[in-house]
């Protein structure tokens, strides 16, 4: 708990440790950290270059080198304690000012490829960090509210004459049920198009995640919106508004919100950040 | 799986210390975020494996099988 001032672990990293990165911020007091256990439960703390700053932790390479790191992945209690160890700093940092988190399991073999990142894409950070400065991010996800069985057509297919058999009926029948069902299926999309691109309006960016899995959501009904918005802080309140405006006008989709979320959705096309490369190659690094 | 599955719902002022799903949590931390190249980086195609595993983990628990279709 005593995190000395910001660059608290002495210099170097043994050889067995290896630099867990959280994100990067414009600035911020060690003692927004001094109260938030890291991944693993190492302490994060920060490598300050002129003005920018990358927040970081040390943690063991046995642990989180290449291979072990890949195969803890695979196990779902260390990934979700660790998904929310990061979430849990950065969070932090968000609260306290703008960040740009970084993707889960970034890791440096020392300070000197953060140093050198911070100090050359110093542009690029910067920028990013402006764009969602006086942000936060608001997730929507939307299920379709129909349920299949009242969209079964009403009308009677034209087939069911007098002369078809109980076969062709059945087709028929079968037939007008499908398409009743795309039918639905296709209003339910649009809906949810509608409602993004409404949000979108009010949003500074907004874009869409993949529609999640349902055995993942716990729910029968099919998601058809996984958005994320990024939203000025003096917009909050309004866009909460507009959610339900929203949702009153499109009955087919259901529509649940998550957040405020640091802005993980808006950061990711610094492509000045993407063709960053380390010192060495990102070769096999298991200890 | 500890977190309550589907946070409350849109309405109101935003709960700050709402629980976070975690399949909120991971389409950020693992899709998203700032992109810089580590000395140990994990890929995209990791994170499909992930995903994966966590389905046949979620499925295989049987806690979240839906009766849906």
């Amino acid at each position: 708990m005593t995190s000395t001032a910001d660059h608290a672990p002495p210099g170097q990293t043994t050889g067995a440790e290896g630099i867990w990165l959280y994100g990067f911020v414009a600035d911020v007091s060690a003692d927004a950290l001094a109260g938030v256990a890291g991944v693993g439960g190492h302490r994060p703390w920060t490598i300050p270059v002129a003005g920018l700053a990358a927040v970081v932790g040390h943690v063991p390479l046995a642990e989180y080198g290449q291979e072990p790191l890949r195969r803890h992945l695979e196990d779902l209690d260390w990934l979700e304690r660790t998904a929310r160890a990061h979430h849990a700093v950065i969070d932090v940092l968000h609260r306290a000012g703008p960040v740009l988190p970084a993707t889960l399991a970034t890791l440096y073999f020392d300070e000197t490829g953060i140093v050198r990142l911070l100090t050359e894409r110093r542009g690029d950070l910067t920028a990013a960090l402006d764009r969602v400065t006086g942000h936060v991010e608001w997730g929507v996800k939307g299920y379709a509210a129909h349920h299949p069985a009242a969209a079964s057509p009403a009308v009677e297919p034209d087939a069911a004459t007098p002369a078809a058999g109980p076969g062709a009926a059945y087709l028929a029948r079968r037939r007008a049920q499908l398409a009743a069902r795309t039918e639905a299926r296709h209003s339910v999309e649009e809906d949810a198009a509608a409602i993004h691109t409404g949000l979108a309006g009010l949003s500074a960016d907004a874009r869409r995640h993949p529609a999640q899995d349902r055995r993942l959501t716990g729910t029968d009904a099919e998601m058809v919106l996984n958005g994320a918005y990024l939203v000025a802080a003096d917009r909050e309140e309004e866009f909460g508004h507009l959610v339900a405006a929203l949702e009153r006008r499109h009955p087919t989709v259901r529509l649940e919100r998550t957040g405020p979320w640091p802005p993980y959705s808006f950061v990711g096309d610094t492509p000045a950040l993407r063709g960053t490369t380390p010192p060495y190659p990102a070769a096999d690094s298991a200890p | 799986m500890t977190a309550a599955p589907v946070p409350g719902p849109a309405a109101g002022e935003p709960a700050l210390y709402q629980p976070i799903a975690l399949v909120d949590l991971l389409d950020r931390v693992l899709a998203t975020g700032v992109v810089v190249t580590g000395d140990i980086t994990i890929s995209i195609a990791d994170v499909d494996l992930i995903r994966i595993s966590l389905r046949a983990l979620l499925s295989s628990v049987g806690t979240l099988e839906g009766g849906g279709q």
